[in-house]
């Protein structure tokens, strides 16, 4: 049977007309944003530079794509419809006369569908993963700037420790299948995601201690809601059935906060030896305020510029780490659609067919540059201040 | 300056016996183990059968009697020849020895890799040689672009032709090698034929259709960052009071550039293009693969992927040693580079 195809126009239109969920909700987001970008205060000022805004529209794209992935996409991501093996792309199914856009892979998947999935592991993984890795970083730069001494000296020996290994061959050891048989993923989860419950536990306790009213509930809901996410995540023992993670994927989250926490730690101690030299660190101190304090509620919220930006950029370089892990087959199951194991497979193949190796370059390519602008845009405006 | 150095090198010391350590450690969890054990023995083996195997070749010993071996501070032992009780080699094809011997890194003996049936250093070195090629042409394209880009850009902050190439560059880091490779073989390999897309034929002769792809892969990453910090360096040096004054004793915009604000200017991007390379250590290794370079990269893949213990201890001492002796140079030489730094 002859395959239907439709011309290059048609599949232009197409695929611009299946994004349809992603164009209302960033209409309605950026409309919004510009309407009110006066009182938006940091976020707001990015609608000031014509960089700022391509930063925010991809970012956005990408999240909203994320969201309604189930709705853009025609297809499964993991379906396979053997007579479109290898398609080239506007190849129409004839089961259910739905496009495959942008052609099918060897395995006869849709690469269109494949893209828009992929979008939903990165978006989960590499944001969450920064998060983590700031509070292990900001936990423990803190104090190693702030004090300076001993404590420096050994947290930032183990510091240049892990930053000594090439990415690459911390992945190699860290992320193969045969480590899962043993408890260090395990071990390394339950030690990093003890951070963020110390973390906001100290916050508020810092703050709140001579107000019991306050200080109990905040506590509560942090050791409860942490205890809780701790639990389902290290222990995948959740009461509630709710929260869950792969193995496969704890492990890579665990190898890629412990990879990028170091660099969060150079930074936040840097800066907070910086700002301790400042007057209103001195005039806390002489008020006799307890050194977590001055850290968590004087010095941490003046360092805040720098560490969003750096946010930005780490949140790209994870999402290229990710695109690596993928790329060598490491922890992702390989028919897991993300954006690194589909460029590995198809770069394997690009002396027959290019069209599979395309959209996922494309996609993760546009993703970190949108971080990127945001991040140079955020750096610009936070220093007009 | 000397004992700063000095001590560094013993920190260096240090760093390198710690990772080794955790390295020799991850690779030698049970799991590893037994799957070298199964690609050693013949198919089917029993799980008494892989056992064995791995207490007859001394894998069984203490861990650290077995770090200590492979360091050279401990005598590495014959295994004993289950058929005739006689001591011999542990493994023929590395010329191990018969007697106990201190034969570890600290001899020069980096060990015996299982995957190619050769001394590691025989793997290592020749394989180190040809990524060593690849660097040189990197650096070579990557430096001299960066620079220019960064200087031109920083020279008139805020022009056109400083947003144009500051875009450019954030898109060059954008783009990690995976994915411009890609791109690049699509377009010059696939579409207009101009260039080879695999780079295997470059270990016999380097030619410009085989290896121009793996270099501008791998330097168009670092492009990008090393632009940026340049321009950054530029941008302030030109706002420097000698520069002004430089302008209004009537010099011309191009002399002062070249003459005042350049020298000042690159001290910052030495550094930075010396702490480049922790990177591109993992985008050799990348490229290496996609290209199919038979370099340092190459061989570590295929060492981590079939655990062959000594030949992936002996990439990562040489790439932690890699990584921790350019952070020495780049923190010496922007000494000796600003005078205005003085190391305590």
């Amino acid at each position: 049977m002859q395959t239907e195809y439709i011309n290059a126009f048609d599949i232009v239109v197409g695929v611009l007309w299946r994004f349809w969920p992603v164009w209302i909700a960033l209409i309605l987001v950026m409309g919004v944003s510009f309407a009110y970008k006066k009182r938006l205060g940091l976020y707001g000022q990015l609608f000031d530079s014509g960089v700022g805004i391509a930063g925010v529209f991809i970012c956005l794209f990408w999240l909203f794509t994320a969201i309604f992935a189930s709705t853009i996409s025609p297809f499964d991501p993991l379906a396979q419809v053997s007579i479109m093996k290898d398609a080239l792309p506007g190849a129409v199914e004839p089961g259910s006369k739905l496009i495959y856009y942008f052609g099918g892979d060897k395995l006869a998947r849709d690469v269109f569908s494949r893209m828009v999935y992929g979008s939903q592991i990165v978006l989960i993984i590499a944001p969450a993963a920064t998060g983590f890795a700031l509070m292990v970083g900001i936990t423990l730069g803190l104090p190693a700037g702030y004090y300076g001494g001993r404590i420096d000296t050994l947290l930032s020996f183990l510091a240049n420790l892990v930053l000594a290994f090439p990415v690459i061959l911390l992945f190699y050891l860290l992320v193969t299948p045969g480590i899962m048989d043993t408890p260090i993923p395990y071990a390394m989860a339950g030690l990093f995601f003890l951070f963020p419950i110390i973390f906001f536990s100290v916050l508020f306790w810092t703050r709140f201690k001579n107000r019991p009213d306050r200080l109990y509930i905040l506590l509560g809901i942090t050791l409860v809601l942490g205890g809780w996410i701790y639990v389902g995540l290290v222990f995948d023992r959740d009461p509630l059935h709710i929260v869950h993670i792969d193995p496969n994927q704890l492990n890579i989250f665990v190898a890629v906060v412990f990879a990028s926490s170091p660099g969060v730690f150079r930074i936040v101690r840097g800066l907070t030896m910086d700002i301790k030299t400042r007057d209103y660190v001195a005039a806390a101190q002489t008020r006799g305020e307890s050194p977590w304090y001055i850290m968590l509620w004087e010095i941490l919220p003046n360092a805040r510029g720098p560490l969003i930006v750096d946010a930005c950029l780490r949140i790209g370089y994870t999402t290229i780490l990710l695109g690596t892990l993928g790329y060598f087959g490491l922890g992702l199951a390989p028919e897991s659609p993300d954006w690194g194991t589909a460029i590995k497979d198809a770069s394997r193949l690009l002396r027959s067919f290019i069209h599979p190796a395309l959209p996922p370059t494309i996609a993760l390519m546009s993703f970190v540059l949108g971080l990127n602008l945001l991040a140079d845009s955020l750096r610009e405006q936070s220093m007009k201040d | 300056m000397l004992s700063f150095i000095l001590r560094r090198l013993g920190t260096m010391a240090l760093t390198m016996l710690c990772l080794t350590l955790i390295v020799f450690f991850l690779i030698n969890l049970g799991p590893n183990l037994k799957k070298l054990a199964i690609s050693q023995t013949e198919m089917h083996t029993s799980a008494e059968q892989l056992e064995s195997w791995l207490v007859n070749h001394g894998y069984r010993q203490n861990f650290f009697v077995r770090y200590g071996q492979w360091l050279g501070i401990l005598p590495k032992q014959p295994i004993t020849d289950p058929a005739t009780g006689k001591p011999a080699q542990r493994f023929s094809f590395c010329n191990d020895p018969v007697v106990p011997t201190f034969s570890g890194v600290l001899q020069g003996d980096f060990g015996c890799s299982t995957k190619f049936k050769t001394t590691v250093g025989a793997k290592l070195f020749p394989a180190l040689g040809a990524t060593g090629l690849l660097m040189f042409w990197v650096l070579a394209v990557m430096v001299p672009i960066s620079l220019l880009i960064g200087i031109l850009a920083g020279m008139r902050e805020g022009s056109r032709t400083d947003r144009t190439l500051s875009v450019a560059s954030i898109a060059s880091t954008a783009t990690p090698e995976y994915v411009s490779g890609v791109i690049f073989t699509v377009i010059f390999a696939s579409w207009l034929g101009w260039l080879n897309g695999s780079a295997a034929s470059a270990s016999q002769g380097l030619t410009f259709y085989n290896f121009t792809l793996p270099v501008i892969t791998l330097a168009i990453y670092g492009i990008g960052y090393i632009a940026r910090m340049t321009r950054a360096s530029m941008v302030e040096v030109m706002t420097q009071q000698y520069i002004r004054t430089a302008r209004l004793k009537g010099l011309s915009f191009g002399s002062v550039v070249v003459k005042h604000a350049l020298r000042n200017a690159l001290i910052a991007p030495f550094t930075v293009i010396m702490l480049q390379f922790p990177w591109l250590l993992t985008g050799v290794v990348i490229v290496e693969v996609m290209f199919r370079y038979q370099g340092f990269g190459y061989t570590l893949v295929e060492a981590a992927g079939n655990n062959d213990i000594d030949l992936l201890l002996g990439c990562s001492l040489v790439s932690v040693f890699i990584v921790l002796i350019t952070q020495l140079i780049s923190d010496v030489g922007y000494a000796f580079l600003n005078p205005r730094i003085r190391v305590q």
